[in-house]
């Protein structure tokens, strides 16, 4: 088979980012820009502001990871793109240059699946997990958790009913009076408290099936904060809150691999960067003869190099489904077990 | 001359192609609609003139204001056919390409901005150029103001004279005319883009960006704070 590159691009939320992924020699070059400077004076991501940054930040890194690699654009095999789930605007920016890169070289353009760029993450370390897994994808938008058979074969095991996790952690993040983004800022603060000293729920956790929900425990945290908090409290709210997390993902994750009778999970997604997260599936996993795999931490967080990836995968297994006539489409909502 | 333009600022999407005298073009679709067609336009336009992209001398965007989702669908569209084919980019003014479609004479065009509101800008058209006779402006239809001059030289046109804020202004039946069904088109965005190349007025695909206009779109926390409401 001849060799390949693949552009890869995402824009689904508030990064950009694109890397080129070689069949042979794997991840070449990847460059990401992240707009949260951006959108932290408006406490959130505001939608159109990421848009708008996605089409000043596209081109630029498109040119950087092209040099990066000692490439021309006629160099490029096939570029993917995230076609969703995520935010219509910025999504359509990604897909839109995609598309019109791949009309113009004559390549085919591919669309995405985003969580499946998330989930394929892991396979591109240096160590990656073989097939089947388990894949626990945890972040500000998602929280799920998927049986992974090969590429494009992914079976729901169960997810959020409500919020995701990292959307628990910005949210009470939020209403413990810290900077966005919160999950960094809430870890950071959970590590100067104690858990337990405050008690939080831990929802769902002996529910006897695979899914979350994590607007309770925002609320527990609502409640508690209204009574009143010293700084001390503050920060054993915070760790209390994060292990009350940590327990649920920790206690699903490992029921899921009970169900599967699998011994390996994959953590994707940008709560996968949360230390304690790591620190007790590690532990756990290590007990039980199991192993748990993460993607680099460069990698947790949205990029193109997962996109790319995950385009090659495609590309390879003969899974790679071209829009018809050029036709720039987005799936802001697009479940993941319908690819 | 060969040059490749794209038009998705309202209504109606359009792209042509330009190649010499001959002008090509296909235009449709509804609002939110845009992105499923103009891709296949542009590589239909091109087999049916005969040239591959790479032959095109650049590509003219309609830059705005308009539908901030059609800006940019035209802008990463034109950006990525200009990396991959190493071609220049001409932002050319969505209004400047409304009134050049209209002809010689002075036009007051006015497009519906959505949010209770219209972009508006007084042009000239005098043979292949369109001279601005006021700033770009977005505002309510209501505070439009009149053109410069003497009001029965101006024609009217644009989606913004649709609306019923707009009709009751005092000033309009003074006007020598009013179309408010005109629109941009592709044409008209090739044919003063055309004119753009060939002055050299090319943008970078790197520095290609919509010209929004309405650039307040969300309040910060601190803005929201003291409007009295949440963080």
């Amino acid at each position: 088979m001849r060799r390949m590159w693949i552009l890869g691009i995402e824009s689904s939320c508030d990064e950009t980012g694109l890397a080129l992924y070689h069949d042979q020699r794997g991840l070449v070059a990847h460059a990401v820009h992240s707009q949260i400077d951006l959108h932290q004076a408006y406490g959130g991501v505001v939608p159109e502001l990421a848009s708008r940054d996605h089409v000043r930040r596209i081109v630029p890194l498109y040119r950087q990871v092209l040099a990066d690699a000692g490439i021309v654009a006629a160099d490029i095999d096939a570029v993917a793109y995230t076609a969703g789930p995520g935010l219509a605007g910025a999504l359509l920016v990604g897909a839109a240059f995609a598309e019109s890169v791949a009309l113009a070289l004559g390549r085919p353009a591919i669309p995405i699946h985003h969580l499946e760029g998330h989930l394929l993450s892991p396979l591109l370390s240096a160590d990656p997990p073989a097939y089947p897994f388990v894949a626990l994808l945890v972040s500000g938008g998602h929280t799920q958790l998927m049986r992974v058979s090969a590429v494009g074969e992914y079976e729901m095991l169960g997810e959020t009913l409500d919020d995701a996790a990292g959307e628990a952690f910005d949210k009470t993040a939020k209403l413990l009076g810290l900077p966005y983004p919160g999950g960094p800022a809430l870890a950071a603060l959970a590590q100067q408290g104690t858990p337990g000293r405050v008690k939080l729920p831990r929802p769902m956790l002996n529910s006897g099936d695979l899914d979350f929900s994590f607007s309770g425990l925002k609320t527990a945290v609502l409640n508690a904060v209204n009574k009143g908090l010293d700084e001390a409290g503050r920060a054993d709210l915070a760790a209390e809150f994060q292990e009350a997390v940590v327990d649920v993902l920790v206690g699903k994750s490992l029921a899921a691999l009970r169900q599967t009778r699998l011994k390996q999970l994959v953590v994707a997604g940008g709560v996968g960067a949360n230390r304690r997260l790591r620190e007790r599936l590690d532990l756990e996993l290590a007990q039980r003869k199991g192993r748990v795999f993460y993607p680099e931490l460069a990698l947790c967080t949205d990029n193109g190099a997962m996109i790319a990836f995950a385009g090659a995968q495609r590309l390879a297994a003969g899974l790679a489904h071209p829009a018809d006539a050029h036709e720039i489409a987005v799936r802001p909502r697009w479940p993941l077990d319908t690819l | 001359m060969k040059l490749l333009a794209l038009e998705t600022s309202a209504e109606t999407a359009s792209v042509a192609l330009l190649t010499g005298d001959r002008l090509l073009h296909r235009e449709g679709g509804t609002p939110g609609t845009h992105a499923r067609f103009v891709l296949g336009w542009v590589e239909t336009l091109l087999e049916e003139g005969g040239c591959a992209l790479a032959e095109i001398d650049g590509i003219a965007f309609s830059a705005g204001p308009g539908s901030f989702t059609g800006l940019r669908l035209a802008v990463s569209v034109a950006q990525g056919l200009a990396v991959a084919a190493d071609l220049p980019l001409i932002a050319v003014p969505t209004l400047h390409a409304l009134a050049f479609g209209r002809g010689d004479g002075l036009h007051l065009c006015c497009m519906d901005a959505r949010m209770s509101e219209v972009y508006s800008q007084a042009c000239e058209v005098r043979g292949d150029a369109v001279i601005a006779r006021s700033e770009v402006r977005v505002g309510a239809p209501g505070d439009l103001s009149p053109p410069p001059g003497e009001p029965a030289q101006w024609q009217a046109c644009g989606s913004g004279f649709a609306l019923p804020a707009t009709q009751s202004l005092h000033w309009l039946p003074t006007l020598a005319g009013i179309d408010a069904s005109a629109a941009p088109h592709a044409r008209d965005v090739a044919r003063l883009g055309a004119r753009l190349l060939d002055a050299g007025q090319t943008v970078d695909a790197a520095l290609a960006a919509p010209l929004y206009i309405r650039d307040k779109v969300a309040q910060t926390t601190a803005e929201r704070l003291a409007a009295g409401g949440r963080a």
